[in-house]
């Protein structure tokens, strides 16, 4: 499938929005999340802008975006308008979990509860849209939803966390709470991915199934066209092995490994040196992430491929 | 409304017959023809006489060799376009509502004033059919030439899709496929024809006729020999001599 910018920058930046405000609202919601208006702004402000730049990222997708509303209306049957639906709901809570954290002095609990539903609700209707989609196995698969929620959890229990330290504001209890999570959330997510990346290969459908034809060796010869075309430029997509292996090591790297390593030296401690160290983790996991998603597009084969001899 | 009708009236669809079709891209070029003033129109075209050309059809003809006996291959064309299937995910999946399938025929159409261009239904669709207009900003696909089809301001044998008037050879049958007794029901139940990728449970509703299987030998059509005798008089004395 086309890598769409819009689209890996919507879904890596709104996941990251969405798990760290899920947290908030969850650590909330237990009364251990320190009432402190710097944190308050840094997190919620981040969480707030990261998911509605992902949304506008996600409409500048669109052939007629003036018309995107209308996307609200099919929640009966189509994820992505149930997509649309939870993201415009969580922003409800959301607003009064931040707003009475800001500017009231209070942390409520109630909205933090369901600032944290709302904000998994609709990651899992993001990871749903690829998951109904039949043609394309990557996608379609049991892997898909676990990968998005544990990764949208791991990325903003990071990033949670720096916002701690870079604040100096949680307790030592708080920030080894942020940490711990973010440290077990590393290595489970990564075991998802993993899953992910090794699911059954075998694609969804066979070039004998797409043709009716019979026969051992079913072969290409000519196209119905001599350019590209909307089918090959959307669904064509073909990344080389080579750089799939490559990418691959890249986003475990950035995206697992050098934040667990980064975390787990500088583990209870609260200085400059674990601050930066929080920092450094959630930069460099959000730039794996990215890289992640990028190869969840790019390395996705659609069903259509089979025509083409691809 | 995007969520499907359990059971439609008509199953209308194509038959294609992959023993027939010669390739020639007639169903191509007469379905642009028509569709690019019909239901969906335009069916813009970009660059058209340059290099990266690119623009919406509805129909696409692919040609395979295929392996189908020992050390033999034969040559397939492939006629592809919307199967109009009883449970296109395409439909489901759009969040607008602009995809729907018709209760009264089957039909799975695109209002293109409601669709935001998101190529979910794209996507979704294992088939390819359904081709994103980046000049309209909308989703276009196969419409089984609507209108066509019920249009009354045409004779009568010409209420058929574009596609299916122009084939030369016949390689295009079109009607109810929910009727067992239809002439392309008949005519699938004849010659074993099959859905494309049923597996994925889309149940299309075209079908395709297989290729009838490969004669290795030609028949004896019980011939004779009829050679011209050789001719008498002067000319005959000259062939014989020359023939010597």
């Amino acid at each position: 499938m086309h890598p769409a910018a819009s689209i890996i920058f919507f879904t890596t930046a709104s996941g990251l929005g969405y798990g760290l405000m899920a947290w908030a609202g969850i650590l909330a919601a237990f009364g251990q999340m320190p009432l402190h208006r710097g944190l308050g702004i840094g997190v919620m402000v981040t969480a707030l802008v990261l998911v509605s730049t992902g949304l506008l990222s996600s409409l500048l997708h669109l052939g007629r975006p003036e018309r995107a509303w209308r996307a609200l209306s099919q929640w009966r049957s189509s994820w992505l308008s149930r997509e649309a639906v939870a993201a415009i709901l969580t922003f409800i809570p959301a607003t009064v979990f931040a707003g009475a954290w800001i500017f009231l002095d209070h942390l409520s609990r109630l909205a933090g509860v369901f600032t944290a539903l709302g904000a998994l609700i609709t990651v899992y209707c993001t990871a749903m849209i690829y998951r109904s989609l039949t043609p394309i196995k990557q996608w379609s698969n049991p892997t898909t939803v676990p990968v998005y929620l544990a990764l949208s959890l791991m990325t903003g229990a990071t990033w949670l966390h720096a916002f701690l330290l870079a604040f100096g504001a949680g307790s030592a209890r708080t920030v080894l709470i942020t940490g711990a999570v973010a440290v077990i959330s590393i290595p489970a997510g990564y075991t998802l991915k993993r899953r992910a990346w090794h699911y059954d290969p075998t694609p969804a459908a066979t070039i004998q199934s797409a043709t009716g034809l019979g026969g051992t060796d079913i072969r290409s010869v000519e196209w119905p066209h001599t350019e590209e075309n909307f089918l090959l430029k959307e669904m064509g997509y073909r990344v080389a092995r080579k750089h799939a292996e490559r990418l691959r090591q890249i986003a475990t790297g950035a995206g697992f490994i050098a934040p667990l390593l980064l975390l787990v030296v500088t583990a209870g401690r609260q200085d400059w040196l674990a601050t930066a160290a929080a920092i450094l983790a959630a930069i460099v996991m959000a730039a794996g992430i990215t890289v992640e998603r990028w190869l969840f597009f790019a390395e996705a084969k659609h069903t259509v491929a089979l025509y083409y001899g691809r | 409304m995007t969520s499907l009708p359990g059971k439609t009236d008509k199953k209308l669809g194509l038959v294609i017959d992959l023993d027939t079709c010669v390739g020639c891209h007639a169903c191509v070029t007469n379905c642009k023809e028509w569709n690019t003033g019909g239901h969906m129109a335009p069916l813009t075209d970009l660059n058209a006489y340059g290099k990266g050309a690119d623009g919406v059809w509805f129909n696409r003809v692919h040609t395979y060799e295929v392996d189908d006996a020992p050390g033999c291959s034969r040559t397939v064309h492939f006629p592809k376009s919307c199967l109009h299937c009883e449970t296109p995910a395409c439909v489901t999946v759009c969040p607008t509502g602009a995809s729907y399938k018709r209760t009264s025929d089957g039909i799975v159409l695109v209002n293109e004033d409601l669709c935001i261009g998101c190529k979910l239904c794209s996507w979704a669709c294992p088939y390819g059919a359904r081709e994103f207009d980046v000049f309209e900003g909308v989703m276009k696909k196969c419409t089984l030439c609507v209108d066509r089809i019920y249009n009354t301001n045409l004779d009568e044998v010409d209420r058929v899709p574009a596609c299916v008037l122009t084939c030369p050879t016949g390689a295009r049958h079109f009607g109810d496929l929910g009727d067992p007794n239809s002439d392309v029901s008949q005519l699938v139940a004849a010659r074993g024809g099959v859905d494309l990728m049923p597996e994925l449970g889309y149940k299309p509703t075209n079908k395709y006729l297989p290729p009838r299987p490969r004669r290795t030998a030609a028949a004896d059509v019980g011939a004779t020999a009829e050679l011209v005798s050789a001719p008498g008089g002067f000319l005959g004395w000259v062939d014989r001599l020359l023939s010597r």
